[in-house]
């Protein structure tokens, strides 16, 4: 049995801010279904004493010193942005959350 | 806006037990951000502390500040935690404009220091033992300025203005496990909670952890549920509590909006509310809901941190004196008596009275300053005394004008009011406001020829070598000159006008 369906693709693409149509949901669903389903096989394939990983390659500790680098410009930041204003990026307004 | 019901709190403690949850975000102090090397300052220009990594450009590749985890680790280790053998960081997934990514990066099931704890001592020396969940690494966000609608606030906004420079600055986040069993010292343990917390950070030397820069920053969750239940109520989440003081008011006021609400027979609900200094209450800002569903995942363009044995302990070693010992040996140093010295924490002036101290002032002096004049003003304008605008240096001028016997005590609190007042240094002050003690010995030998003139039978007694006498006509001569001048000086004027030796 797949283990994503319909509604679960629909609180995604709300998640992820992407609209999709009634038919789109439908065929997503049967192929993020058949994606989940191939994963599913690959973690088969992995035993109990293989551990999660995050990286193909095992390296740690990758750090950077403390030291100041580059910066850009406000101009250079901004010259990017739809809109801006005495030098900031300027949004809509968002009354969802502060 | 609709003002929600409250209990008292007296009442709200008689039904009700409070159980805390408590946040701390601090910002760490490092030269440059968590990930990016721009550099970490306050207050420059708008998005000139950014590169392509802050503005979250694609491609991009971020790479951890060494400094951010050995921060992180020292306040692991003061916070009595254990430091993870191995942590990762993940993507906390959301779409606000403060993060150009839509995810922050952080740390989920795997934070680099985890099940601590912090003993603090209330104002009464009761000691509570806190426990910390865990303290994980993360990233800052960039700040939004809600332009248009009603004084800067996000309703009725017409459009928003963001500036990306504390984006990326390094966050450790503090999380506390349920705080229960405080009953009504529940607002006060908050606020001791994150004053030690921040006082830890400080000492530590790896955040600047001033509160009215957003350095150290607090959410206090708090449900209640009735005497004798195990089981939690339903909590709120109050963010934006930036002050010593708003972590208590907040704290206290929520136990008793809850308190009502359940009374009305109602659940609470859970939220996010906003707390606002000015009407010291909290509004609602939005329920919890599948929109906190942050879809947290590995970072992937991020190796995991490993800290080994060895490293840790070399930390370890690095780490200052925990600042309750600080404060044993501080006491001892200055020579206060217990009650003095408790009068002072309780102020919340040691910090600044050591700092005037090693600015150069004896520890009397400090004191004196700082808890005879200064607490008291701070009272009066409702803010932290550390907040009110004296400097260390202020403290040790205006000394020094009353030692140099420029000024005496009563001018030099005048002083301090211009200095409050942003007239200048006390130099200037004294100068612009004409406090200067008479030091010019003309005005003043006239001042003691009138009073001997007008009181002939004391001089004559001065003059018989009846010394102790002269009080008088030093009274005489401060009246004339309206307290402004040295007495000191008087005396010696006199003595030396009737040729008699002191």
């Amino acid at each position: 049995m797949a283990a994503i369906n319909r509604d679960d693709v629909a609180h995604l693409a709300r998640l992820a801010h992407i609209e999709m149509s009634a038919d789109e949901l439908d065929r997503m669903a049967v192929e993020l279904a058949v994606i989940v389903d191939s994963v599913k096989s690959v973690s088969e394939a992995a035993g109990e004493d293989v551990p999660a990983t995050s990286h193909p390659i095992p390296l740690t500790n990758v750090f950077r010193e403390d030291v100041v680098g580059h910066t850009f410009t406000a101009e250079q930041a901004l010259s990017g942005a739809p809109d801006a204003y005495e030098n900031r990026f300027k949004v809509p307004a968002i009354l969802d959350e502060d | 806006m609709s003002v929600d019901a409250t209990l008292s709190f007296e009442e709200a403690m008689e039904k009700y037990d409070p159980v805390l949850g408590i946040e701390v975000h601090v910002e760490l102090n490092t030269k440059t951000k968590m990930f990016s090397s721009a550099p970490n300052v306050f207050g420059d220009e708008p998005n000139t502390n950014v590169n392509e990594v802050d503005l979250g450009m694609p491609g991009v590749l971020p790479v951890v500040n060494k400094t951010a985890v050995e921060s992180s680790i020292k306040i692991g280790l003061a916070l009595n935690c254990k430091i993870a053998e191995s942590c990762r960081f993940a993507r906390k997934n959301y779409f606000y404009p403060d993060t150009p990514k839509n995810f922050q990066t952080s740390q989920y099931d795997e934070p680099i220091a985890y099940d601590g704890y912090l003993d603090i001592e209330l104002e009464d020396g009761t000691v509570f033992r806190v426990e910390i969940e865990r303290a994980h690494m993360e990233e800052d966000a960039g700040k939004l300025t809600h332009m248009g609608g009603a004084a800067g606030r996000i309703q009725g906004a017409d459009y928003s203005l963001v500036d990306y420079n504390r984006s990326g600055v390094p966050l450790v986040e503090i999380v506390t496990k349920p705080i229960e069993g405080a009953g009504s010292r529940a607002p006060e343990l908050a606020k001791a909670y994150v004053a030690a917390v921040r006082e830890i950070v400080k000492n530590l030397g790896v955040s600047d952890a001033k509160m009215e820069r957003g350095n150290v920053r607090c959410d206090a969750n708090v449900s209640l549920r009735p005497h004798g239940r195990e089981r939690f109520g339903i909590r709120s989440e109050t963010k934006n509590v930036n002050s010593l003081r708003a972590v208590e008011h907040a704290v206290r006021y929520e136990i008793q909006r809850h308190a009502a609400v359940l009374d009305s027979g109602e659940p609470v609900i859970q939220e996010t509310r906003h707390w606002h200094e000015d009407t010291r209450s909290t509004t609602s800002g939005r329920p919890k809901s599948d929109a906190d569903d942050y879809r947290y995942f590995p970072e992937p363009d991020l190796v995991p941190v490993v800290a080994s044995r060895e490293w840790v302990e070399e930390l370890r070693a690095t780490l200052p004196e925990p600042p309750a010992e600080r404060r044993k040996r501080l006491k001892e140093a200055w020579g206060y008596s217990d009650l003095e010295f408790r009068d002072v924490v309780n102020a919340g002036v040691m910090d600044s009275i050591e700092e005037t101290i090693s600015a150069g002032a004896s520890a009397d002096v400090a004191r004196k300053w700082w808890m005879g004049e200064i607490v008291g003003r701070a009272k009066v304008a409702d803010v932290d005394p550390s907040e009110l605008g004296v400097t260390p240096q202020v403290i040790v001028e205006l000394n020094k004008l009353v030692e140099d016997g420029k000024i005496n005590n009563k001018m030099a609190t005048q002083v301090l009011d211009g200095v409050l007042a942003g007239e200048g240094t006390p130099e200037e002050i004294v100068e612009k406001r004409g406090l200067a003690v008479v030091s010019d010995d003309g005005p003043l030998l006239e001042a003691i020829d009138a009073a001997l003139a007008a009181q002939p039978d004391v001089a004559e007694k001065i003059r018989g070598g009846k010394v102790q006498a002269i009080g008088a006509i030093v009274g005489g001569v401060m009246k004339a000159t309206r307290g402004q001048a040295d007495a000191g000086r008087v005396r010696e004027l006199i003595l030396q006008k009737l040729g008699v030796e002191g």
